[in-house]
């Protein structure tokens, strides 16, 4: 199960800019680090990150070995059309997160 | 007359509580020493990375396991966790030595659920303290007095007074004697246990007190005691007397 937590506003004015804030559970093992046995521990991050409003893309990022566990992407984007904004995390081993959050703008 | 009463009553708790937190109180919490950009990851429930365990805590808590097929959420009610992290380590029902939280989620998963004990510093058994922790949020450490509680405390408190370790240093040495100044970058915390788990940001993850202590002992170039030895539910039970009144913060973000 994906384990992620967003904030976002409910309700935002037309043409107000607003930030969205996503964060989600997950090691970024970076593929350097041996393990108790002395052999490196399989590398498992999170590779791109992408964010879409009512299915178009507003931000896209990629991810290193170098970034903390748990990542948390924050960032901005003009409140155009109510709509869903999703986001999604896609990785190593075949890793899928998404999460979505609804936007009134008024 | 009731109401009048009431409120001299809850005029008496702010006052006290006012006094726990500052006036002549001297005491710190290490939320106190963050820099206010980790107070408010801390307070954003949607920025502080322990809300993610908290999240998976929840989802345990309703799941049933072992062989009497129970969820935890089966015997005790939602709410009824409340103030449960504030007042441990405690006395079980039973038994005659004192458990800190995490050991009393394992009794009762091999007591009542009939299953398998988390492992020491497992994810599902942070996952549940979490949960329960962050139910405690924002009320007063309040340890029992429990009588028999009195010799195990003194030891705690014993054993935060003796020098250990090849750099032969106390607890006490840093935290009572030396606390507020820096080590190194970092300013030497009270060691009040206000907000565990605690999410630390140097662990990238979540860690339980024992873990903390574990790491000081460490620091201190002393064998850590092992996980689950009774010493370090000895100097919980101190710690927390210590941090008496002070107000829970957990789950929190440590740097």
């Amino acid at each position: 199960m994906a384990n992620v937590l967003i904030n976002a506003p409910k309700t935002v004015r037309k043409g107000e800019t607003i930030e969205l804030k996503a964060l989600i559970l997950h090691p970024m093992e970076t593929g350097f680090r041996p393990g108790v046995d002395g052999r490196l521990i399989p590398r498992n991050i999170i590779e791109h990150f992408t964010a879409t409003w009512n299915g178009v893309e507003i931000f896209r990022l990629k991810m290193s070995p170098a970034m903390a566990a748990n990542p948390y992407v924050s960032f901005f984007a003009v409140a155009k059309e109510s709509g869903t904004i999703r986001f999604q995390w896609t990785g190593d081993r075949n890793f899928l997160a998404e999460g979505s959050v609804m936007v009134t703008v008024t | 007359m009731r109401l009048s009463a009431a409120v001299g009553l809850g005029t008496v708790f702010l006052a006290t509580f006012a006094m726990a937190q500052g006036g002549k109180d001297q005491r710190r919490s290490g939320y106190q020493d963050m820099s206010p950009a980790l107070q408010k990851m801390q307070d954003d429930d949607t920025a502080n990375p322990a809300m993610l365990y908290v999240q998976v805590g929840e989802t345990l808590w309703k799941q049933k396991a072992g062989a009497s097929n129970k969820a935890c959420a089966d015997c005790h009610d939602s709410g009824s966790m409340k103030g449960v992290a504030a007042r441990y380590p405690a006395i079980p029902p039973g038994g005659d030595k004192p458990v800190d939280l995490e050991g009393r989620i394992n009794l009762c998963r091999t007591g009542q659920q009939k299953a398998a004990p988390f492992e020491a510093e497992s994810e599902e058994l942070l996952d549940l303290a979490a949960y329960l922790a962050r139910q405690s949020r924002g009320m007063p450490i309040a340890p029992t007095d429990d009588p028999r509680l009195t010799s195990f405390r003194a030891h705690g408190e014993q054993l935060f007074k003796e020098r250990q370790g090849q750099l032969n240093l106390s607890c006490a040495n840093c935290h009572d004697d030396n606390a507020g100044k820096k080590l190194g970058g970092a300013i030497i915390p009270q060691a009040h246990p206000t907000g565990y788990p605690i999410y630390r940001l140097e662990w990238q993850a979540l860690g339980s007190l024992e873990r903390r202590l574990r790491n000081c002992l460490i620091g201190l170039r002393a064998e850590p005691f092992d996980y689950g030895s009774p010493d370090y539910v000895d100097l919980e039970l101190y710690l927390m007397d210590r941090a008496k009144g002070m107000t829970m913060d957990a789950p929190a973000v440590r740097p």
